[in-house]
């Protein structure tokens, strides 16, 4: 079974670390994920920026489209996707295509770091 | 659990926040103050054994507005105090004041905090002291360390201007759109004032005032996370990120200046010029352009370029000419001109600042482009004399010293020049006997 972890933490904190106190949480983990890889276990692994740089897209009979992140809570995460675009419009329009005649919502956001085997190069 | 160092950050993060809202519970800062400080010194003996709060700052608040309440009954001698257990775990009651923190009022309080730092009467430096030491919570003895004065100087300082925002009586109530529009333009400059106060440092002791460029950045990712869909405030996030990834470059191992045509650009910040570039789009979008935008957008565009030699000149040009149009002033022309003089030479930039010789005539930077300019065009002895008046108004030993390079290197290339001439008419040179 392939399980999907997702970070939550709190964002003020984690904006008000140094680098260095950044770096050293990197490695601590990246201690623990090096033995995972070895294992060929380990899948992508993402760092998102901040929830101050997401663009949210309501979709409905006109999709909607918000500055900030996600805020509902009666909603959950179901998903996601990683996918490659040029621009932040081509982002918006594409999840208005994949989200067509549903009402489901999508908080776009660009990455920071993506490792595709999990651990960076 | 005795280790505590993880609940520093939290009470930090929390500060903005919780002082706010206790701001706008007590009407007064001095209570407000001493309310979360209060609060901070429960939380220490606290959360160590019953572990961090589910909202730190509703947490904060609430046992904030108990204590201040506290001393208010204690002041009368009236009820005795309650237990400690009975604040620190109401479960419901914090749920409560984070659902009420939640609301737009919270937004403002926030707003309001800042915006009582900005009060005109202020200078930009007690401002700028004011913010630090209310809003971030920075110590007394750091803020004087930032701004490399006595302690007890700059205990006066933010005293002083305490007091005066104290009279200035800004309104609790919730802002019109109008004002709260005011605000923001006000606090966003305040903002801007911090990082420059932080950025422009340089020589010896320019460590010091690295964290008030981190402040400044902490304070306007505050702003955005509340006012999150204003194109200026992600500009101005986006311009003091950009700004701030080329920070290691900046400066060499004796703290001189290093132009940004100079710098290692492998040392820049490239998480943070991503997010800048992140929210320059994300501005973009709204079509409404302004100030910090556009100067986020020009940033932007030098930390595109792998190598100076890449950067687009026009494109910056275009966005200088924008700026001038929408904020005109000698010193943004002055910046255009750079443009100008990569893009059509340095004649065109020459008489693009020849007009400014006035309104900029006791600018460092200034005399530093001009003499730029005319060592360019080859009028050396012109170059000389603007250099030497750029050093004469230089406000930092660094920025002197960069200057000097440029004259030391005007004076070398004089040298070759001559040699060169007198080679090809054949003079000697006097008292050399080699030639």
């Amino acid at each position: 079974m392939l399980y999907a972890f997702l970070c939550c933490h709190d964002e003020a904190i984690v904006n008000s670390w140094s680098k260095e106190e950044d770096d050293a949480v990197l490695a601590k983990r990246h201690r623990v994920t090096e033995r995972i890889a070895a294992k060929g276990k380990l899948g992508p692994a993402v760092r998102l920026m901040p929830t101050t740089t997401a663009t949210t897209v309501r979709m409905g009979r006109e999709p909607l489209v918000t500055d900030g992140p996600f805020a509902e809570t009666k909603e959950a995460l179901l998903g996601f996707y990683l996918i490659d675009c040029d621009s932040l419009e081509e982002a918006i329009e594409t999840a208005k295509a994949i989200g067509r005649d549903e009402r489901v919502t999508f908080e776009i956001r660009p990455v920071r770091l993506f490792a595709p085997k999990g651990v960076a190069a | 659990m005795t280790d505590i160092a993880w609940i520093d950050p939290l009470l930090r993060s929390a500060r903005p926040q919780a002082v706010s809202a206790l701001l706008r519970y007590f009407r007064d800062l001095d209570r407000a103050e001493e309310a979360f400080q209060e609060a901070c010194l429960r939380a220490l003996r606290n959360w160590p054994v019953n572990g961090p709060p589910r909202d730190a700052v509703a947490w904060l608040t609430l046992v904030g507005r108990n204590v201040g309440l506290d001393d208010v009954r204690r002041g009368k001698k009236s009820e005795p105090l309650p237990a400690e257990a009975a604040i620190s775990n109401l479960e419901d009651a914090e749920a409560d004041i984070a659902e009420r923190l939640d609301d737009s009022h919270y937004r403002d309080d926030v707003l309001r905090l800042l915006f009582i730092c900005c009060h005109p009467d202020l200078p930009a430096v007690q401002q700028i002291a004011l913010a630090l030491r209310v809003v971030s919570g920075l110590s007394v003895k750091e803020i004087a360390r930032a701004f490399l004065v006595g302690e007890s100087a700059m205990e006066q300082r933010i005293t002083r201007a305490k007091s005066r925002v104290a009279r200035a009586d800004v309104p609790f109530e919730a802002p019109g759109a109008v004002e709260r529009a005011e605000r923001l333009g006000a606090v966003a400059a305040m903002i801007y004032l911090v990082f420059n106060e932080g950025y422009s440092a340089s020589g010896g002791q320019a460590h010091l005032r690295v964290p008030l460029c981190d402040e400044a950045i902490r304070l306007a990712r505050l702003l955005l996370t509340l006012f999150p869909a204003e194109p200026e405030i992600m500009g101005l996030t986006a311009l003091l990120l950009l700004q701030h990834a080329r920070a290691a470059a900046r400066l060499d191992a004796d703290g001189a200046i290093v132009l940004l045509d100079d710098q290692d650009r492998t040392r820049w910040d490239h998480d943070l010029i991503a997010e800048g570039l992140a929210l320059v789009e994300k501005a973009a979008r709204h079509g409404r352009p302004g100030p910090y935008q556009i100067q986020a957008a020009i940033a932007g565009v030098h930390a595109r370029a792998a190598r100076a030699a890449d950067t687009d000149w026009r494109q910056i040009e275009r966005l200088y000419a924008a700026l001038e149009r929408l904020q005109p002033s000698p010193v943004v022309t002055l910046n255009r001109a750079v443009a100008v003089s990569k893009v059509s030479g340095p004649e065109a930039a020459l008489a693009l600042i020849e007009p400014l010789a006035d309104p900029l005539g006791s600018y460092f930077h200034f005399f530093g482009v001009k003499g730029g300019l005319l060592m360019q065009l080859g009028r050396a002895t012109q170059a000389r004399s603007a250099f030497d008046r750029a050093i004469a108004l230089a406000r930092t030993p660094a920025e002197a010293a960069h200057i000097r390079l440029h004259v030391d290197r005007l004076m070398q290339e004089g040298q070759t020049a001559e040699k060169n001439f007198r080679h090809s008419v054949g003079t000697p040179r006097p008292g050399s006997s080699s030639a």
